[in-house]
């Protein structure tokens, strides 16, 4: 077996606070290889963004580790650790948030260049032109503001600086979440183009599952700070073997009227990682939780190869009920299909 | 589509200096059902449904156009008039329940002061509140009464904002994306809740979202909006199965769907032009993959295709243009 790209193993991050300590991530393995796409997924406060810094070394870990290519990051400084970061490289939701206003395109996208060394001025400008053209801007859009852009324009910075040091992995943290559906589109486009071209690794945290299945690989679910369910895509959709992943997959509204009112929502809020409820930390809002459930915390068992999930009855469940999706209707898909082929390809 | 719609809006423009945030826009909305106005920000939909509310924020203003429920022109009433539609007849819910919410009040006290400003002499507001906050599914209401909106979650606080609308009985609820804060699950208990008290009460409901699944599940009645127009109406199923705007088509194609798998999505290029900066003629037209020269000339009007059905292009239905 080869040395994944990216391994986390029980790490976890506690915040201690007035009453208590909050678990936010508490206890989470996973790994990832060259190339792959790996999606974390769950509701807010789940502990996704806080292990996508963890996996970075954003911000130190309360236990347990993280190797980047069989190296643990943890145990690294100064230069070495320098090194290491150019290879796993982060982007946010808000790239306005992230990007400096004061720098212009061309100065955000060159700065990692010069923090990793990289190059002299003029190698720096040809790449600077070369990154703006690979996310899809025009090399006279180097000389503008951030606040001249719009939403999708700013991802694209924030791809383009992502990619300038030629990272192995991309940390993708709810890339998407704040754009336009059509906008959405077209980034989420870009990163399977990028990726295919540079076999990049995506480590992708989103809560919406419709854009996951388009573009994980492998999906592990998030509850209250611990993985509940791993799988592999096609897998984790098909047959889901932990009451939340079903109860997340049922909740998410199609773009289909005819399935309308077909599933009852899954009561209650999530509780409060600040003491987070003994057992399985789901039965709370589990429809099929017994006595053990609130007793006993269920261990991850495999399901299937590659198949995780971490519920006492993972085994017996019941196949999940295929409600009839009808996909789309023939006169809207060949719409679709016209709308594809006719499409202009190059505007900006 | 039966009898005279609840509330109508003819021919409305509501402008910001020289630019229209919502340029023409006609819309009905049936009784006891559901419209759904869907686009992307800068749409106008934010703006149309102030407009309904009287609420445009300066230098904004409703410059031409009716809103006509049941029979009155809202836009001609004097302000103390709209003052007792606006919560009593029409009421509205916003996308963030907590900054709708007062932090320093109590839920319930915030409840009571909604129902006294459109009940003067009302008695026994407390218990009318629990009762308003038991209807919306907030266990344990009496508790809940007392708290602040900070001990709330995301949920929770849009359940009480819905409890403050409905506090009157409107027959409108306008739902400004209601629930594009929150998390699926609690999304979905949100919707299953909305539908249960429209089936409860028979208001109306002018739900706004950019999300075409939640349109999906809750609406009857479609109107899709783009750069300040209506660009297609059609009730819901043929939004989805007969779907003839290119801009519709083009939504349908950048939304993942769950039942198929897509090596790319559709995509529709370029980005939305702000309202300072409108192309001539069709505004879609710039990103629009179908169209000719006849589309930059002039603005296209929406025009029946039967059915309830409206498109506004020249080039629809595409299979015949392509």
């Amino acid at each position: 077996m080869t040395v994944p790209l990216l391994e986390l193993e029980g790490i976890a991050r506690h915040w201690p606070v007035k009453g208590g300590v909050v678990r936010a991530v508490d206890g989470v393995s996973f790994s990832l290889r060259r190339g792959e796409t790996l999606a974390l997924v769950g509701e807010s406060g789940c502990g996704k963004s806080t292990t996508a810094r963890l996996a970075l070394r954003l911000i130190e870990p309360s236990a347990g580790r993280a190797r980047i290519d069989g190296v643990d990051i943890n145990g690294l400084s100064g230069g070495a650790l320098r090194r290491m970061r150019r290879r796993a490289q982060i982007i946010f939701q808000d790239p306005f948030a992230s990007l400096n206003p004061r720098l212009s395109v061309g100065d955000a996208i060159e700065e990692p260049l010069i923090v990793h060394g990289v190059g002299d001025k003029a190698a720096r400008a040809a790449r600077v032109r070369e990154l703006l053209g690979l996310v899809g801007l025009a090399e006279w859009q180097a000389g503008r503001f951030p606040h001249e852009f719009s939403g999708g324009q700013r991802q694209r910075i924030g791809i383009a600086r992502a990619l300038a040091v030629q990272p192995e992995l991309i940390i993708c943290d709810e890339p998407v979440s704040a754009l336009d559906v059509s906008i959405q589109a077209q980034v989420v486009n870009l990163l399977k183009d990028l990726q295919a071209r540079f076999g990049l690794a995506y480590l992708f945290i989103a809560h919406d599952l419709a854009v996951v299945k388009h573009m994980a690989d492998r999906v592990a679910v998030m509850y209250l700070g611990r993985i509940v369910e791993v799988a592999e895509t096609r897998r984790l959709f098909a047959d889901p073997r932990h009451p939340y992943t079903r109860a997340l997959l049922a909740a998410i509204p199609r773009p289909d009227p005819r399935r309308r009112g077909m599933v009852t929502p899954l009561g209650g809020d999530v509780p409060s990682p600040l003491n987070p409820p003994p057992g399985c930390r789901f039965h709370t809002r589990c429809p099929l939780a017994q006595a053990v459930c609130r007793e006993v915390e269920p261990p991850a068992v495999e399901v299937a190869p590659g198949h995780h999930s971490a519920c006492h009855f993972a085994a017996e469940l019941p196949p999940v009920e295929q409600v009839a999706e009808g996909g789309l209707s023939p006169v809207a898909a060949r719409r679709l299909a016209l709308f594809g082929q006719s499409a202009p390809s190059t505007l900006t | 589509m039966s009898g005279e719609p609840l509330l109508r809006i003819e021919g409305l423009r509501t402008r910001f200096g020289t630019f229209a945030a919502v340029d023409g826009v006609d819309l009905e909305v049936p009784r006891g059902r559901t419209l759904g106005i869907v686009g992307e920000s800068g749409c106008g939909k934010s703006v149309l449904s102030l407009s309904v509310m009287g609420l445009v924020p300066r230098p904004g203003r409703v410059a031409e156009g009716r809103v006509v429920l049941e029979g009155r022109d809202l836009l001609t009433l004097p302000p103390g008039e709209m003052r007792r539609v606006r919560g009593g007849q029409v009421a509205m819910i916003f996308q963030e329940p907590m900054t709708s919410l007062n932090p320093v009040h109590s839920i319930g006290a915030q409840i009571v002061e909604a129902m006294r400003a459109h009940e003067p002499g009302a008695r026994d507001l407390r218990g009318r509140a629990i009762e308003a906050l038991r209807r919306v599914r907030i266990p344990s209401p009496e508790r809940r009464f007392e708290e602040y909106p900070h001990q709330l979650s995301g949920g929770m606080r849009q359940r009480v904002m819905i409890a403050m609308a409905l506090a009157c009985n409107p027959r409108v609820l306008i739902a400004d994306e209601p629930t594009t804060a929150l998390d699926v699950t609690v999304q979905a208990q949100i919707l299953d809740l909305l539908r249960a008290l429209q089936a409860e009460t028979g208001m109306s409901i002018i739900l706004i979202t950019h999300d075409l699944g939640v349109v999906a599940e809750m609406a009857d009645e479609v109107a899709v909006m783009y750069a300040g127009r209506v660009v297609e109406r059609a009730p819901v199923a043929a939004v989805f199965e007969d779907p003839q705007h290119p801009y519709t088509i083009g939504l349908l194609g950048s939304v993942p769907r769950l039942d198929e798998d897509r090596a790319r999505l559709l995509a529709i290029e370029g980005s939305v032009p702000p309202p300072f900066a409108l192309p001539p003629g069709c505004r879609f037209a710039p990103r629009c993959p179908f169209a000719v020269a006849a589309c930059r000339e002039e603005v296209p009007a929406l025009r029946g295709i039967g059915a309830g059905h409206g498109v506004a292009c020249i080039r629809a239905p595409v299979e015949l243009a392509a």
